[in-house]
């Protein structure tokens, strides 16, 4: 623990705690896993990145359906392959936190779950995030039958515009109904 | 890439960078918008924040000064915050079965821990007004119908029969702070003012029901009105399922595996509903008729059957009474097993009509949500209906005498103390509930794990492993609550029984959890779920609210123990001490109780309230 406290600077703690919605153990907490993460010719660069497949073995992110979705929404590389820096691991973990607000974690499931990034959610994305959410192998999907079925009761709840995909704000009125979003929506170190 | 009105913000403060006038509220609007975390990766905002920092050099030694004071604050609180939360209790094991199942399952513990909560509450309350003034005190005189024997053992006392004592109440516990009959008439006196004991007692009993029942309603009332003016599942449930189905706290690989399952049998039963519901908007008038022919007879029934159950109960409660009375000594098991009869006889009728009833449920045709609220609802009313009997049987017997009416308003040869009688029973029913709950994880639970993980055969493979059937064992522990809350007045000691008992039910259903059971199949939802816990604890308090209520201002009250002998029922005590108030305060209670004062107190408390109370019953309507 002392180790880790000299190696994130003081003043470095004091600015990420003002900066995302963590506290102060949540960030040391971050910060060791994610050194444990780093290869370690790159222990002591502060801009070092994390390969995507090495992200994904920790075990909060490594039964998530969505963990490539995740890496590839806060990663900030320009080959976006997905690896992160430590800042970037932190914007991730701020934004899954208990204090996080609805508006911006509902931002970030739009991200996560826009498979195409192309700004909406429409059929393919929707059926892509069925699958995710049920298991990709023949007997654990829904017949095409049934996915359409779904598919079109998704989009008759949230499609207002009627344009046939869900947008943004579409996307963030659904949500703030929904009562178990934020509860589900988290992850903690 | 940044959220759209936080975009317009930082668009606000580049243009406002210059001038120290602006400078300083850009300052302020950095401080305030700190805490407010944009969605912007933290590179671009400690950019940002260089900047403004070598901007802000230049300002007041003042200013600088009371924003870091507003941060230190800050972080401060959070620290606080951190701390007062690590106090909770059972925080780690529920952080575990948070990480292997989820939150639906994790609601139930919540519940175990807020019900502890209440106990330890009450208990505190008893304890300060009771025991405390109780144990300065002396005896009391007497008359016909005060003759109370003492039930303590004489002579050579066999071991076993300690035993016997403990689990029934009886014996050498009869006689102490655990039932009301120890409990003494007097008034202590101070100084100044005179501590009225039989007041004290009275006015507890409905403090502690008061009490439950503003932290129950208070409790729902963060969720409901939430849950309702979000409109909650009924017009979104596909998105809900869909956008907010997956709970990211999952770690555990096995139960990532049963949550997708669990969702994909959720949205194929969803699916199935919709069809469904189509298909029975289509029937034709004769297929109505017959199914509602079937549906009165299968009713009946069900009707003829609870009739059964309660008229055994009825018997079983006499027989134990009499046997007991009789006081033939047989052999140790035998005589605990007269004890019990009664409660053996409710946990067997609460085993066997859950079965019947989800068997019947098959037959009457009903769209699945449906069939699973009406069966739910059919074993709640069986549940906390069993309570009411028992307890109708026992104040059936104790009014009922030789000679019609009674002399002293109740069977005084037989039931000398009828309040411990009465609080015997329930502490009976305390303890065999518990026993049970054991006795079923042990003896059931962990041999049908063995035999699902080692044995092959078919009888393992149709049987499967133990699910975490959370509607059943939520009735459990309401049914336990509900004992103790009537107990409660009868045997003050019952909830400092009820947390040890939730204690260690909170540790057997955690071993048993992480250890026999896969998540249900048909998952709960964590928001309607605490809806439904309160909404039957709340159905648990108005029913122990009625025997309270009815035992204490109509049945007469024992002569010879308890606080109340020189009272005919324990209600009087209430109108004896205001007669003795002085007389400006008598007539400010007079107007206070009478009914116009009452009538126009609850119109106008309607009409406030009326929209939450709409609420909560639609909502309790709903979660079922």
């Amino acid at each position: 623990m002392g180790t880790t406290a000299s190696q994130l600077g003081k003043d470095s703690l004091a600015e990420y705690q003002e900066l995302t919605f963590l506290t102060k153990q949540e960030i040391l907490l971050a910060h060791k896993r994610f050194t444990e993460l780093l290869h370690k010719d790159h222990k002591g660069d502060p801009h070092a990145r994390v390969p995507m497949d090495r992200v994904l073995t920790l075990p909060e992110l490594k039964s998530n359906p969505f963990r490539k979705r995740i890496c590839h929404v806060f990663s900030t590389s320009e080959q976006k392959d997905g690896s992160l820096t430590f800042e970037d691991f932190l914007d991730l973990l701020s934004a899954f936190s208990d204090s996080a607000t609805l508006e911006i974690k509902s931002h970030y499931a739009f991200r996560i779950f826009d498979f195409d990034d192309d700004g909406t959610l429409d059929s393919g994305d929707l059926e892509k995030l069925v699958n995710c959410l049920t298991g990709d192998t023949d007997d654990t999907r829904l017949t095409t039958e049934e996915m359409r079925q779904l598919i079109s009761n998704i989009l008759e709840e949230s499609d207002i515009d009627k344009d046939g995909t869900v947008n943004l704000s579409e996307f963030q009125h659904v949500i703030s109904r929904s009562p178990d979003f934020v509860s589900s929506f988290k992850i903690v170190l | 890439d940044q959220l759209p009105s936080y975009q317009s913000l930082l668009y606000r403060r580049k243009s406002s960078a210059g001038g120290s006038k602006r400078r300083a509220s850009s300052r302020r609007r950095l401080s305030s918008s700190g805490s407010g975390k944009w969605a912007t990766s933290t590179i671009s905002r400690q950019e940002e924040k260089l900047k403004v920092q070598t901007e802000a050099r230049d300002l007041s030694n003042w200013i600088q000064w009371r924003q870091n004071t507003r941060r230190y604050l800050k972080r401060l609180k959070d620290d606080a915050q951190v701390w007062l939360n690590s106090l909770q209790l059972w925080r780690g094991d529920i952080h575990l079965i948070e990480g292997m199942f989820g939150t639906g399952i994790l609601s139930y513990f919540f519940f175990l821990r807020f019900l502890v909560m209440l106990n330890l509450i009450i208990f505190l309350l008893m304890f300060t007004c009771l025991f405390q003034a109780y144990t300065l005190l002396n005896c009391l005189i007497g008359s016909l119908c005060s003759v109370y024997p003492s039930s303590a053992r004489r002579g050579l006392v066999i071991f076993h029969e300690h035993i016997t004592d403990l689990l029934s109440g009886g014996g050498f516990l009869e006689q102490t702070y655990l039932f009301y009959g120890y409990y003494k008439v007097d008034k202590i006196h101070f100084s100044h003012i005179t501590y009225n004991l039989p007041l004290a007692y009275l006015l507890v009993t409905i403090a502690y029901l008061f009490l439950s029942l503003i932290w129950i309603v208070r409790r729902s009332a963060t969720g409901f009105k939430r849950s309702l003016v979000q409109d909650e599942d009924r017009f979104q449930s596909f998105c809900n399922k869909i956008f907010a189905g997956w709970d990211f706290c999952i770690t555990n690989e096995n139960a990532a595996k049963l949550k997708r399952s669990s969702l994909l049998y959720e949205l194929k039963t969803d699916l199935e509903e919709e069809r469904i519901k189509q298909k029975i908007a289509d029937r034709t008038r004769k297929e109505r008729c017959r199914i509602y022919l079937i549906r009165l007879i299968l009713n009946i029934f069900v009707i003829g059957v609870l009739a059964g159950c309660f008229y055994s109960i009825y018997r079983a409660t006499i027989f134990s009474q009499e046997a007991q009375m009789n006081n033939v000594k047989e052999n140790f098991i035998v005589d605990l097993i007269i004890e019990y009869l009664p409660s053996i006889v409710i946990t067997l009728a609460n085993f066997i009509t859950p079965l019947l009833f989800s068997i019947i449920i098959n037959y009457e045709d009903y769209s699945p949500a449906f069939e699973i609220r009406f069966t739910l609802m059919r074993c709640v009313f069986m549940r906390l209906t069993s309570i009411g009997v028992l307890l109708f049987s026992l104040w059936s017997q104790i009014t009922k005498c030789k000679e019609d009416p009674c002399i002293c308003g109740y069977n005084h040869v037989l039931y000398s103390c009828w309040e411990t009688r009465v609080g015997q029973e329930m502490y009976k029913l305390t303890i065999f509930d518990f026993i049970i709950i054991a006795a079923v994880t042990i003896f059931v639970e962990f041999p049908r794990k063995l035999m699902v993980k080692h044995c092959d055969c078919g009888l393992a493979k149709w049987w499967g492993q133990q699910e975490f059937a959370i509607p059943q064992n939520v009735l459990e522990i309401v049914y336990g609550q509900t004992i103790c809350w009537i107990g409660t007045f009868y045997c003050p000691m019952l909830p400092a029984i009820c947390i040890i008992k939730y204690f260690f039910i909170f540790y057997i259903k955690k071993v048993s959890l992480i250890n026999n059971c896969r998540p249900a199949t048909r998952p709960f939802r964590a928001s309607s779920s605490n809806f439904f816990f309160l909404g039957v604890l709340l159905i648990g308090l108005a029913l122990a609210c009625v025997p309270v209520g009815v035992s204490v201002a109509q049945i007469n009250c024992s002569q010879a123990c308890g606080p109340f002998v020189n009272y005919t029922t324990s209600w009087e005590v209430l109108p004896a001490t205001v007669s003795h108030l002085p007389s400006g305060v008598q007539t400010l209670l007079h107007a206070l109780s009478s009914e116009a004062f009452a009538v126009s107190f609850f119109v106008v408390t309607w009409y406030v309230f009326e929209a939450d109370v709409l609420y909560f019953l639609f909502s309790v309507w709903l979660c079922f």
